[in-house]
Protein backbone atom coordinates (compact mmCIF):
# COMPACT_ATOMS: atom_id res chain seq x y z
CA UNK A 1 0.00 0.00 0.00
CA UNK A 2 2.98 2.47 0.76
CA UNK A 3 4.07 3.62 -2.59
CA UNK A 4 6.52 6.44 -0.62
CA UNK A 5 6.01 9.13 1.77
CA UNK A 6 6.69 12.17 2.95
CA UNK A 7 10.18 12.56 5.58
CA UNK A 8 7.60 14.47 7.76
CA UNK A 9 5.71 11.41 8.55
CA UNK A 10 5.53 9.36 11.30
CA UNK A 11 3.25 6.58 10.56
CA UNK A 12 3.90 2.88 11.40
CA UNK A 13 3.34 0.17 9.22
CA UNK A 14 -1.18 0.35 9.08
CA UNK A 15 -1.11 3.01 6.88
CA UNK A 16 -5.00 2.39 5.21
CA UNK A 17 -7.68 3.44 7.24
CA UNK A 18 -10.69 1.59 6.21
CA UNK A 19 -13.87 3.00 6.23
CA UNK A 20 -17.41 2.35 6.43
CA UNK A 21 -19.28 2.46 3.12
CA UNK A 22 -22.79 2.99 2.53
CA UNK A 23 -25.29 0.49 0.57
CA UNK A 24 -25.84 2.70 -2.23
CA UNK A 25 -22.89 4.71 -3.01
CA UNK A 26 -23.53 5.77 -6.52
CA UNK A 27 -22.24 8.91 -7.28
CA UNK A 28 -20.42 8.25 -10.31
CA UNK A 29 -21.44 10.15 -13.57
CA UNK A 30 -24.21 12.74 -14.14
CA UNK A 31 -26.58 12.82 -11.78
CA UNK A 32 -29.81 13.82 -13.05
CA UNK A 33 -31.61 14.33 -9.95
CA UNK A 34 -31.43 12.14 -6.66
CA UNK A 35 -33.46 8.90 -6.24
CA UNK A 36 -34.07 5.79 -4.43
CA UNK A 37 -31.25 4.09 -6.57
CA UNK A 38 -28.56 7.24 -6.78
CA UNK A 39 -29.31 9.00 -3.49
CA UNK A 40 -26.07 7.82 -0.81
CA UNK A 41 -27.85 6.49 2.45
CA UNK A 42 -27.97 3.57 4.41
CA UNK A 43 -30.00 0.51 5.18
CA UNK A 44 -30.63 1.42 8.77
CA UNK A 45 -32.68 4.30 7.93
CA UNK A 46 -36.01 3.47 8.10
CA UNK A 47 -37.99 5.93 5.64
CA UNK A 48 -41.92 5.94 4.99
CA UNK A 49 -43.71 4.70 1.57
CA UNK A 50 -44.30 8.34 1.17
CA UNK A 51 -40.02 9.85 2.08
CA UNK A 52 -39.56 6.44 -0.48
CA UNK A 53 -42.09 8.18 -3.27
CA UNK A 54 -41.18 11.77 -3.12
CA UNK A 55 -37.68 10.35 -3.77
CA UNK A 56 -38.62 8.03 -6.29
CA UNK A 57 -39.89 11.12 -7.89
CA UNK A 58 -43.77 11.06 -7.86
CA UNK A 59 -44.13 14.40 -6.25
CA UNK A 60 -42.02 15.84 -9.10
CA UNK A 61 -38.05 16.53 -9.89
CA UNK A 62 -37.62 19.22 -6.99
CA UNK A 63 -39.25 17.50 -4.09
CA UNK A 64 -36.97 14.63 -5.20
CA UNK A 65 -34.09 16.21 -5.17
CA UNK A 66 -34.90 17.89 -1.45
CA UNK A 67 -36.04 14.79 -0.14
CA UNK A 68 -32.38 12.76 -1.75
CA UNK A 69 -30.42 15.61 0.69
CA UNK A 70 -32.55 15.30 3.26
CA UNK A 71 -32.43 11.76 3.28
CA UNK A 72 -28.36 11.97 2.53
CA UNK A 73 -27.89 14.28 5.10
CA UNK A 74 -30.05 12.26 7.80
CA UNK A 75 -27.84 9.03 6.84
CA UNK A 76 -24.89 11.30 7.40
CA UNK A 77 -25.55 11.76 10.84
CA UNK A 78 -27.03 8.49 11.69
CA UNK A 79 -30.61 8.95 11.70
CA UNK A 80 -32.94 6.16 12.15
CA UNK A 81 -35.36 8.25 10.01
CA UNK A 82 -37.12 11.76 9.19
CA UNK A 83 -40.01 13.39 11.40
CA UNK A 84 -42.68 16.18 10.44
CA UNK A 85 -41.77 19.46 10.50
CA UNK A 86 -44.28 22.38 10.93
CA UNK A 87 -42.20 25.14 9.92
CA UNK A 88 -38.99 26.14 8.45
CA UNK A 89 -36.25 28.90 8.37
CA UNK A 90 -34.14 30.04 5.56
CA UNK A 91 -30.74 31.05 5.32
CA UNK A 92 -30.06 29.94 1.75
CA UNK A 93 -31.49 33.42 0.51
CA UNK A 94 -27.97 35.15 1.41
CA UNK A 95 -25.83 35.08 -1.97
CA UNK A 96 -22.81 33.04 -1.28
CA UNK A 97 -22.05 33.13 -5.16
CA UNK A 98 -23.38 31.75 -8.66
CA UNK A 99 -23.96 28.12 -6.87
CA UNK A 100 -26.53 29.45 -4.01
CA UNK A 101 -28.52 30.91 -7.32
CA UNK A 102 -27.86 27.95 -9.70
CA UNK A 103 -29.40 25.55 -6.49
CA UNK A 104 -32.72 27.60 -5.89
CA UNK A 105 -33.03 28.06 -9.55
CA UNK A 106 -32.74 24.26 -10.50
CA UNK A 107 -35.20 23.77 -7.34
CA UNK A 108 -37.48 26.70 -8.75
CA UNK A 109 -36.99 25.20 -12.37
CA UNK A 110 -38.09 21.41 -11.10
CA UNK A 111 -41.15 22.70 -9.42
CA UNK A 112 -40.38 23.30 -5.74
CA UNK A 113 -42.47 24.85 -3.73
CA UNK A 114 -42.42 24.54 0.02
CA UNK A 115 -45.05 22.75 1.92
CA UNK A 116 -45.07 24.31 5.41
CA UNK A 117 -45.21 27.71 6.87
CA UNK A 118 -41.47 29.51 5.93
CA UNK A 119 -39.32 32.66 6.60
CA UNK A 120 -36.33 34.20 5.03
CA UNK A 121 -33.21 34.87 6.77
CA UNK A 122 -31.64 38.19 5.31
CA UNK A 123 -30.03 38.05 1.84
CA UNK A 124 -27.59 40.26 0.58
CA UNK A 125 -29.44 43.63 -0.36
CA UNK A 126 -31.85 45.73 1.54
CA UNK A 127 -34.83 46.00 -0.65
CA UNK A 128 -36.07 48.94 1.58
CA UNK A 129 -32.77 51.09 1.78
CA UNK A 130 -31.68 49.96 -2.07
CA UNK A 131 -29.40 53.15 -2.13
CA UNK A 132 -26.85 51.76 0.77
CA UNK A 133 -25.61 49.09 -1.38
CA UNK A 134 -22.13 49.64 -2.61
CA UNK A 135 -20.77 46.37 -3.85
CA UNK A 136 -20.63 44.85 -7.73
CA UNK A 137 -24.17 45.58 -9.69
CA UNK A 138 -24.18 41.89 -11.17
CA UNK A 139 -23.60 40.38 -7.40
CA UNK A 140 -26.41 42.88 -6.85
CA UNK A 141 -28.48 41.51 -9.78
CA UNK A 142 -27.90 37.89 -9.01
CA UNK A 143 -28.27 38.54 -4.87
CA UNK A 144 -31.90 39.84 -6.14
CA UNK A 145 -32.38 36.93 -8.59
CA UNK A 146 -31.84 34.29 -5.38
CA UNK A 147 -34.18 36.52 -2.95
CA UNK A 148 -36.93 36.56 -5.61
CA UNK A 149 -36.44 32.62 -6.18
CA UNK A 150 -37.31 31.83 -2.81
CA UNK A 151 -40.15 34.11 -2.54
CA UNK A 152 -41.48 32.23 -6.33
CA UNK A 153 -41.69 28.98 -3.68
CA UNK A 154 -43.45 30.27 -1.29
CA UNK A 155 -41.49 31.63 1.23
CA UNK A 156 -41.81 34.52 3.07
CA UNK A 157 -40.59 37.87 3.09
CA UNK A 158 -39.39 38.38 6.43
CA UNK A 159 -35.86 39.14 5.37
CA UNK A 160 -34.72 38.78 9.19
CA UNK A 161 -31.95 37.02 11.04
CA UNK A 162 -33.93 36.89 14.24
CA UNK A 163 -37.06 35.16 13.09
CA UNK A 164 -38.00 34.78 16.56
CA UNK A 165 -38.84 38.16 17.04
CA UNK A 166 -41.52 38.00 14.24
CA UNK A 167 -45.25 37.48 15.73
CA UNK A 168 -45.32 34.24 14.68
CA UNK A 169 -42.88 31.52 16.48
CA UNK A 170 -42.79 28.23 17.20
CA UNK A 171 -43.72 26.85 20.79
CA UNK A 172 -42.03 24.85 22.91
CA UNK A 173 -41.92 21.27 21.79
CA UNK A 174 -42.17 22.03 18.21
CA UNK A 175 -40.25 20.55 15.69
CA UNK A 176 -39.16 23.22 12.64
CA UNK A 177 -35.93 23.07 10.52
CA UNK A 178 -33.71 26.74 11.03
CA UNK A 179 -31.17 27.93 9.32
CA UNK A 180 -28.89 30.78 10.38
CA UNK A 181 -26.62 29.70 13.14
CA UNK A 182 -28.35 32.29 16.06
CA UNK A 183 -31.84 31.83 15.33
CA UNK A 184 -31.08 27.91 15.31
CA UNK A 185 -29.52 28.29 18.92
CA UNK A 186 -31.79 30.84 19.79
CA UNK A 187 -35.11 28.89 18.51
CA UNK A 188 -33.72 25.39 20.76
CA UNK A 189 -32.56 27.15 23.86
CA UNK A 190 -34.98 30.02 24.21
CA UNK A 191 -37.91 28.51 23.08
CA UNK A 192 -37.52 25.01 23.47
CA UNK A 193 -38.35 24.40 19.81
CA UNK A 194 -36.52 21.68 17.81
CA UNK A 195 -33.99 21.85 15.11
CA UNK A 196 -30.69 20.64 14.35
CA UNK A 197 -28.00 23.04 12.72
CA UNK A 198 -29.33 23.21 9.37
CA UNK A 199 -27.13 24.64 6.35
CA UNK A 200 -27.66 25.94 3.38
CA UNK A 201 -29.46 24.05 0.35
CA UNK A 202 -30.73 21.58 3.38
CA UNK A 203 -33.20 24.25 5.06
CA UNK A 204 -35.09 24.62 1.79
CA UNK A 205 -34.89 21.00 1.31
CA UNK A 206 -36.34 20.58 4.51
CA UNK A 207 -39.44 23.34 3.93
CA UNK A 208 -40.23 21.50 0.40
CA UNK A 209 -40.48 17.66 2.15
CA UNK A 210 -42.11 18.94 5.24
CA UNK A 211 -39.18 16.49 6.96
CA UNK A 212 -36.43 16.26 8.80
CA UNK A 213 -33.65 13.58 10.22
CA UNK A 214 -34.94 12.40 13.28
CA UNK A 215 -31.46 12.96 15.17
CA UNK A 216 -29.56 15.28 17.22
CA UNK A 217 -31.53 18.28 18.96
CA UNK A 218 -34.56 16.85 17.84
CA UNK A 219 -35.02 13.99 19.95
CA UNK A 220 -35.09 14.52 23.52
CA UNK A 221 -31.68 12.61 23.83
CA UNK A 222 -30.00 15.00 21.99
CA UNK A 223 -30.71 17.93 24.04
CA UNK A 224 -29.54 16.93 26.87
CA UNK A 225 -26.48 18.70 28.85
CA UNK A 226 -22.96 17.02 28.55
CA UNK A 227 -21.03 19.71 30.15
CA UNK A 228 -21.61 22.12 33.05
CA UNK A 229 -20.27 25.75 33.07
CA UNK A 230 -20.54 27.87 36.42
CA UNK A 231 -20.41 31.41 35.84
CA UNK A 232 -18.56 32.82 38.92
CA UNK A 233 -18.60 36.71 38.80
CA UNK A 234 -19.73 39.74 41.23
CA UNK A 235 -23.69 40.02 40.94
CA UNK A 236 -23.51 43.48 39.71
CA UNK A 237 -21.80 41.72 36.09
CA UNK A 238 -24.95 40.59 35.43
CA UNK A 239 -26.39 43.74 34.83
CA UNK A 240 -23.46 44.39 31.44
CA UNK A 241 -24.99 42.98 28.25
CA UNK A 242 -21.54 42.62 27.58
CA UNK A 243 -21.39 39.89 29.99
CA UNK A 244 -23.62 37.57 27.90
CA UNK A 245 -21.80 38.64 25.42
CA UNK A 246 -18.44 37.48 26.22
CA UNK A 247 -19.90 34.53 27.93
CA UNK A 248 -21.08 33.34 24.48
CA UNK A 249 -17.60 33.57 22.79
CA UNK A 250 -16.13 31.83 25.68
CA UNK A 251 -18.98 29.06 25.38
CA UNK A 252 -18.31 28.47 21.91
CA UNK A 253 -14.52 28.31 22.68
CA UNK A 254 -15.01 25.47 25.19
CA UNK A 255 -17.73 23.28 23.97
CA UNK A 256 -17.47 23.64 19.85
CA UNK A 257 -20.34 21.60 19.39
CA UNK A 258 -22.02 20.20 22.95
CA UNK A 259 -25.11 21.49 24.48
CA UNK A 260 -23.87 23.01 27.71
CA UNK A 261 -25.74 24.07 31.06
CA UNK A 262 -24.59 27.27 32.22
CA UNK A 263 -25.33 28.18 35.84
CA UNK A 264 -24.85 31.28 37.58
CA UNK A 265 -27.31 33.30 36.02
CA UNK A 266 -30.67 35.34 37.10
CA UNK A 267 -33.77 36.76 35.68
CA UNK A 268 -31.87 39.33 34.40
CA UNK A 269 -30.65 36.59 31.20
CA UNK A 270 -33.52 38.37 29.25
CA UNK A 271 -34.21 37.41 25.72
CA UNK A 272 -32.20 40.59 23.99
CA UNK A 273 -28.98 38.89 26.60
CA UNK A 274 -29.78 35.31 25.78
CA UNK A 275 -29.71 35.79 21.67
CA UNK A 276 -26.32 37.74 22.02
CA UNK A 277 -25.15 34.81 23.95
CA UNK A 278 -26.31 32.61 21.93
CA UNK A 279 -24.91 34.74 18.67
CA UNK A 280 -21.50 34.61 20.12
CA UNK A 281 -21.28 31.05 20.97
CA UNK A 282 -22.46 30.05 17.62
CA UNK A 283 -19.70 32.30 15.95
CA UNK A 284 -16.92 30.81 17.96
CA UNK A 285 -17.94 27.47 17.94
CA UNK A 286 -21.00 25.20 16.29
CA UNK A 287 -23.09 25.38 19.32
CA UNK A 288 -26.93 24.81 18.39
CA UNK A 289 -28.47 24.67 22.08
CA UNK A 290 -27.39 25.60 25.84
CA UNK A 291 -29.25 25.64 29.27
CA UNK A 292 -29.44 28.51 31.63
CA UNK A 293 -30.09 26.56 34.80
CA UNK A 294 -33.45 28.10 35.93
CA UNK A 295 -34.33 30.46 32.90
CA UNK A 296 -34.35 28.22 29.70
CA UNK A 297 -37.48 26.16 29.56
CA UNK A 298 -36.13 22.51 29.62
CA UNK A 299 -33.93 23.52 32.71
CA UNK A 300 -35.89 23.83 35.51
CA UNK A 301 -32.61 22.69 37.14
CA UNK A 302 -29.22 21.62 36.25
CA UNK A 303 -30.13 18.06 37.18
CA UNK A 304 -33.09 18.42 34.72
CA UNK A 305 -30.72 19.77 32.17
CA UNK A 306 -27.99 16.93 32.28
CA UNK A 307 -31.16 14.18 32.15
CA UNK A 308 -29.80 12.92 35.19
CA UNK A 309 -26.25 12.32 34.53
CA UNK A 310 -23.36 13.80 35.45
CA UNK A 311 -21.83 16.61 33.35
CA UNK A 312 -18.37 14.91 31.94
CA UNK A 313 -17.03 18.52 33.21
CA UNK A 314 -17.74 21.35 34.74
CA UNK A 315 -16.11 24.23 33.94
CA UNK A 316 -16.00 27.73 36.19
CA UNK A 317 -15.83 30.91 33.94
CA UNK A 318 -14.78 34.17 36.11
CA UNK A 319 -14.13 37.76 35.27
CA UNK A 320 -10.26 36.89 33.79
CA UNK A 321 -11.87 34.69 30.92
CA UNK A 322 -14.28 37.36 29.89
CA UNK A 323 -12.16 40.09 30.30
CA UNK A 324 -9.94 38.17 27.96
CA UNK A 325 -12.76 37.26 24.87
CA UNK A 326 -13.42 41.37 25.27
CA UNK A 327 -9.59 41.87 24.57
CA UNK A 328 -9.35 39.78 21.54
CA UNK A 329 -11.98 42.52 20.07
CA UNK A 330 -9.84 45.52 21.38
CA UNK A 331 -8.11 46.83 18.40
CA UNK A 332 -5.70 49.66 19.83
CA UNK A 333 -5.88 53.49 19.15
CA UNK A 334 -9.31 55.17 19.99
CA UNK A 335 -9.68 56.03 16.32
CA UNK A 336 -13.63 55.66 15.85
CA UNK A 337 -14.57 54.86 12.25
CA UNK A 338 -18.13 53.79 12.40
CA UNK A 339 -20.61 51.85 14.64
CA UNK A 340 -22.80 49.18 13.47
CA UNK A 341 -25.30 47.57 16.20
CA UNK A 342 -28.03 44.92 16.12
CA UNK A 343 -26.11 41.81 15.15
CA UNK A 344 -28.76 39.60 15.35
CA UNK A 345 -30.97 42.09 14.24
CA UNK A 346 -32.18 44.06 16.68
CA UNK A 347 -34.58 43.73 18.66
CA UNK A 348 -37.81 46.33 19.57
CA UNK A 349 -36.90 46.62 22.98
CA UNK A 350 -32.96 47.05 21.65
CA UNK A 351 -34.30 49.99 19.73
CA UNK A 352 -36.32 51.29 23.14
CA UNK A 353 -32.80 51.12 24.92
CA UNK A 354 -30.90 53.03 21.67
CA UNK A 355 -33.45 55.60 21.51
CA UNK A 356 -33.16 56.33 25.47
CA UNK A 357 -29.22 56.64 25.07
CA UNK A 358 -29.69 58.48 21.86
CA UNK A 359 -32.02 60.91 21.87
CA UNK A 360 -31.22 64.83 21.73
CA UNK A 361 -27.80 63.63 20.74
CA UNK A 362 -25.95 63.45 17.41
CA UNK A 363 -23.39 61.01 15.88
CA UNK A 364 -20.42 62.56 14.97
CA UNK A 365 -19.58 59.30 12.57
CA UNK A 366 -21.63 56.83 10.42
CA UNK A 367 -24.31 54.85 13.16
CA UNK A 368 -25.71 51.69 11.26
CA UNK A 369 -28.25 50.01 13.37
CA UNK A 370 -29.63 46.19 11.71
CA UNK A 371 -33.18 45.29 12.57
CA UNK A 372 -35.95 43.32 10.98
CA UNK A 373 -38.37 45.27 8.40
CA UNK A 374 -41.34 43.69 10.81
CA UNK A 375 -39.34 45.75 14.03
CA UNK A 376 -38.56 48.77 11.71
CA UNK A 377 -42.36 48.94 11.19
CA UNK A 378 -43.14 48.66 15.19
CA UNK A 379 -40.57 51.06 15.88
CA UNK A 380 -42.02 53.82 13.31
CA UNK A 381 -45.18 53.63 15.59
CA UNK A 382 -43.74 54.45 18.18
CA UNK A 383 -41.74 57.31 17.34
CA UNK A 384 -38.28 55.64 17.60
CA UNK A 385 -37.42 55.61 13.85
CA UNK A 386 -37.54 59.43 13.98
CA UNK A 387 -35.50 59.80 17.48
CA UNK A 388 -33.11 57.29 15.69
CA UNK A 389 -32.97 59.10 12.52
CA UNK A 390 -32.30 62.53 14.25
CA UNK A 391 -29.10 60.87 16.16
CA UNK A 392 -27.70 60.12 12.57
CA UNK A 393 -28.57 56.38 12.87
CA UNK A 394 -28.96 54.85 9.56
CA UNK A 395 -31.05 52.05 9.42
CA UNK A 396 -30.24 48.45 7.49
CA UNK A 397 -33.47 45.77 7.12
CA UNK A 398 -33.26 42.79 4.78
CA UNK A 399 -29.42 41.89 5.28
CA UNK A 400 -26.66 43.06 7.80
CA UNK A 401 -23.32 45.38 7.58
CA UNK A 402 -21.28 42.59 7.56
CA UNK A 403 -22.59 40.61 5.16
CA UNK A 404 -23.19 42.73 1.98
CA UNK A 405 -21.02 45.96 0.97
CA UNK A 406 -23.13 49.07 2.89
CA UNK A 407 -20.47 50.79 4.91
CA UNK A 408 -17.45 51.65 2.15
CA UNK A 409 -13.66 51.91 3.27
CA UNK A 410 -13.76 52.81 7.06
CA UNK A 411 -11.14 55.15 9.33
CA UNK A 412 -10.47 53.81 12.19
CA UNK A 413 -12.17 51.53 14.27
CA UNK A 414 -15.77 49.89 14.09
CA UNK A 415 -17.47 49.75 17.66
CA UNK A 416 -19.92 46.90 17.96
CA UNK A 417 -21.98 45.65 20.86
CA UNK A 418 -22.20 42.29 18.74
CA UNK A 419 -20.09 39.51 19.31
CA UNK A 420 -21.32 37.89 16.51
CA UNK A 421 -20.64 41.19 14.01
CA UNK A 422 -17.10 41.51 15.89
CA UNK A 423 -16.47 38.08 15.12
CA UNK A 424 -16.57 37.88 11.47
CA UNK A 425 -16.64 41.60 10.10
CA UNK A 426 -12.71 41.84 10.45
CA UNK A 427 -12.48 38.85 8.19
CA UNK A 428 -15.44 40.14 5.95
CA UNK A 429 -14.96 43.89 5.62
CA UNK A 430 -11.13 43.86 6.78
CA UNK A 431 -11.80 46.47 9.11
CA UNK A 432 -10.96 46.62 13.05
CA UNK A 433 -13.37 46.25 15.84
CA UNK A 434 -14.04 47.40 19.64
CA UNK A 435 -16.65 45.01 21.31
CA UNK A 436 -18.61 47.24 23.62
CA UNK A 437 -21.61 48.14 25.61
CA UNK A 438 -24.51 49.64 23.55
CA UNK A 439 -24.22 52.53 25.83
CA UNK A 440 -20.48 53.23 25.13
CA UNK A 441 -20.98 52.86 21.30
CA UNK A 442 -23.12 55.47 21.92
CA UNK A 443 -21.31 57.85 23.84
CA UNK A 444 -17.92 56.91 21.74
CA UNK A 445 -19.93 58.33 18.87
CA UNK A 446 -21.07 61.38 19.73
CA UNK A 447 -17.63 61.86 20.90
CA UNK A 448 -16.20 60.75 17.43
CA UNK A 449 -13.73 58.45 19.40
CA UNK A 450 -13.22 55.44 21.31
CA UNK A 451 -14.72 55.88 24.60
CA UNK A 452 -15.33 52.80 27.06
CA UNK A 453 -16.23 53.58 30.38
CA UNK A 454 -18.59 50.06 30.57
CA UNK A 455 -15.86 47.07 30.26
CA UNK A 456 -16.74 44.62 32.78
CA UNK B 1 -16.52 5.46 13.70
CA UNK B 2 -15.04 6.17 10.27
CA UNK B 3 -17.19 5.90 7.52
CA UNK B 4 -18.30 7.53 3.90
CA UNK B 5 -20.66 10.30 3.89
CA UNK B 6 -20.43 11.45 0.74
CA UNK B 7 -18.45 8.82 -1.53
CA UNK B 8 -16.18 9.12 -4.53
CA UNK B 9 -12.39 8.96 -4.84
CA UNK B 10 -9.56 12.07 -3.97
CA UNK B 11 -5.96 12.40 -4.37
CA UNK B 12 -4.46 15.32 -2.61
CA UNK B 13 -1.66 17.02 -0.25
CA UNK B 14 -3.53 16.70 3.51
CA UNK B 15 -3.84 20.07 5.30
CA UNK B 16 -4.72 19.27 8.90
CA UNK B 17 -6.79 21.58 10.82
CA UNK B 18 -5.11 23.21 13.69
CA UNK B 19 -8.55 24.62 14.49
CA UNK B 20 -12.01 24.53 13.39
CA UNK B 21 -12.52 26.42 10.42
CA UNK B 22 -16.32 27.97 9.38
CA UNK B 23 -16.49 28.16 5.34
CA UNK B 24 -18.61 31.07 5.78
CA UNK B 25 -16.30 34.06 6.93
CA UNK B 26 -13.34 31.92 7.06
CA UNK B 27 -12.54 31.19 3.70
CA UNK B 28 -12.80 32.68 0.22
CA UNK B 29 -14.01 30.95 -2.10
CA UNK B 30 -12.65 32.54 -5.41
CA UNK B 31 -8.75 32.26 -4.27
CA UNK B 32 -9.29 28.58 -2.34
CA UNK B 33 -7.53 30.65 0.73
CA UNK B 34 -8.47 30.36 4.88
CA UNK B 35 -9.49 34.14 5.49
CA UNK B 36 -10.34 33.57 9.03
CA UNK B 37 -7.51 36.30 10.65
CA UNK B 38 -7.91 34.30 13.94
CA UNK B 39 -7.11 30.89 12.29
CA UNK B 40 -3.51 29.31 13.23
CA UNK B 41 -3.27 28.74 9.13
CA UNK B 42 -4.09 31.82 7.73
CA UNK B 43 -3.30 32.64 4.34
CA UNK B 44 -2.94 28.38 3.38
CA UNK B 45 -5.08 27.23 0.60
CA UNK B 46 -7.06 24.18 0.80
CA UNK B 47 -7.47 23.98 -2.90
CA UNK B 48 -7.06 20.39 -4.29
CA UNK B 49 -6.18 19.26 -0.56
CA UNK B 50 -7.39 16.51 1.41
CA UNK B 51 -8.59 18.64 4.12
CA UNK B 52 -8.42 17.09 7.87
CA UNK B 53 -10.90 18.94 10.17
CA UNK B 54 -12.22 17.86 13.90
CA UNK B 55 -15.30 19.37 13.52
CA UNK B 56 -16.96 22.20 11.77
CA UNK B 57 -17.87 25.84 13.75
CA UNK B 58 -19.86 29.00 13.09
CA UNK B 59 -22.09 29.75 10.11
CA UNK B 60 -24.48 27.48 8.66
CA UNK B 61 -23.65 29.44 5.29
CA UNK B 62 -20.38 27.14 5.29
CA UNK B 63 -22.18 24.44 2.68
CA UNK B 64 -22.75 27.49 0.34
CA UNK B 65 -19.39 28.81 0.11
CA UNK B 66 -18.18 24.80 0.12
CA UNK B 67 -20.11 24.35 -3.12
CA UNK B 68 -19.13 28.18 -4.54
CA UNK B 69 -15.52 26.70 -4.23
CA UNK B 70 -16.06 23.60 -5.99
CA UNK B 71 -17.94 25.19 -8.63
CA UNK B 72 -15.17 27.37 -8.89
CA UNK B 73 -12.26 24.47 -9.01
CA UNK B 74 -10.65 26.30 -5.38
CA UNK B 75 -12.14 23.83 -2.82
CA UNK B 76 -11.00 20.78 -1.27
CA UNK B 77 -10.19 17.25 -3.43
CA UNK B 78 -11.87 15.77 0.12
CA UNK B 79 -12.89 16.41 3.79
CA UNK B 80 -11.99 14.17 6.61
CA UNK B 81 -13.94 14.62 9.39
CA UNK B 82 -13.75 14.16 12.95
CA UNK B 83 -17.60 14.11 13.45
CA UNK B 84 -20.19 13.91 10.95
CA UNK B 85 -21.40 17.25 9.98
CA UNK B 86 -24.42 17.63 7.63
CA UNK B 87 -23.72 21.26 6.66
CA UNK B 88 -20.59 20.02 4.81
CA UNK B 89 -22.13 17.05 3.55
CA UNK B 90 -25.09 19.01 2.09
CA UNK B 91 -22.11 21.65 0.19
CA UNK B 92 -20.53 18.86 -1.04
CA UNK B 93 -23.84 16.89 -2.82
CA UNK B 94 -24.99 20.37 -4.07
CA UNK B 95 -21.67 20.74 -5.61
CA UNK B 96 -22.09 17.50 -7.26
CA UNK B 97 -25.66 17.56 -8.43
CA UNK B 98 -25.12 20.87 -10.03
CA UNK B 99 -21.57 20.46 -11.37
CA UNK B 100 -20.62 17.12 -11.27
CA UNK B 101 -17.79 18.45 -8.95
CA UNK B 102 -16.36 15.58 -6.11
CA UNK B 103 -15.55 15.90 -2.87
CA UNK B 104 -15.64 13.09 -1.17
CA UNK B 105 -16.56 13.41 2.64
CA UNK B 106 -15.76 10.75 4.97
CA UNK B 107 -15.47 10.39 9.03
CA UNK B 108 -11.80 8.86 9.96
CA UNK B 109 -9.32 9.75 12.42
CA UNK B 110 -6.13 10.52 10.74
CA UNK B 111 -2.97 9.02 12.53
CA UNK B 112 -0.94 12.03 14.25
CA UNK B 113 1.34 13.62 12.19
CA UNK B 114 -0.17 12.83 8.96
CA UNK B 115 0.91 14.88 5.75
CA UNK B 116 1.79 14.19 2.27
CA UNK B 117 -0.25 12.87 -0.62
CA UNK B 118 -2.67 10.76 1.06
CA UNK B 119 -6.11 8.61 -1.23
CA UNK B 120 -9.32 9.03 -0.40
CA UNK B 121 -11.79 6.25 -1.59
CA UNK B 122 -14.53 3.70 -0.68
CA UNK B 123 -11.75 1.54 0.97
CA UNK B 124 -10.39 4.14 2.94
CA UNK B 125 -7.89 6.47 3.66
CA UNK B 126 -4.77 5.34 2.56
CA UNK B 127 -1.27 7.25 1.70
CA UNK B 128 0.70 6.81 -1.35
Amino acid sequence: MKRGRAASTRLDETTIIPLTGLRRPVMTGPVRWFSVKRTPYRDSMRLTDSDRAMLGGEQGEAAAIAMGLVVAAGSALGAPGLLDITGAHIDSCLYHGQASLDFAERLLRSGGAVSVPTTLNVGSLDLLHPDLYRGDPDTARKARALMDAYLAMGCQPTWTCAPYQLASRPALGEQVAWGESNAIVFANSVLGARTNRYGDFLDICCAITGRAPATGLHTDGGRMATIQLDVVVPDECLDRDLLYVALGHHLGRTVGTEVAVITGLDERAGEDRLKALGAAAASSGAVGMFHVEGITPEAPSRKTALGGRAAHSVVTVGLSELRRVISDFHSDGNELGAVSVGTPHASLSELEMLARLATGRASAVPFYVNTGRDVLAEAAGQGLVGILEGFGAQFVTDTCTYTTPIMGSVQGSVMTNSGKWAHYAPANLGVDVVLAEMADCVESAVRGRVTLELTL
Amino acid sequence: MTAVLVPGEATGEVVVLESPLSFWGGFDPVTGEITDRSHPQHGVSLAGKIVVMGHGRGSSSSSAVLAESLRLGTGPAALVLGEADQILVTGALVAHLLYEAACPVVVASMPPGASGIWRVSGAGLESV
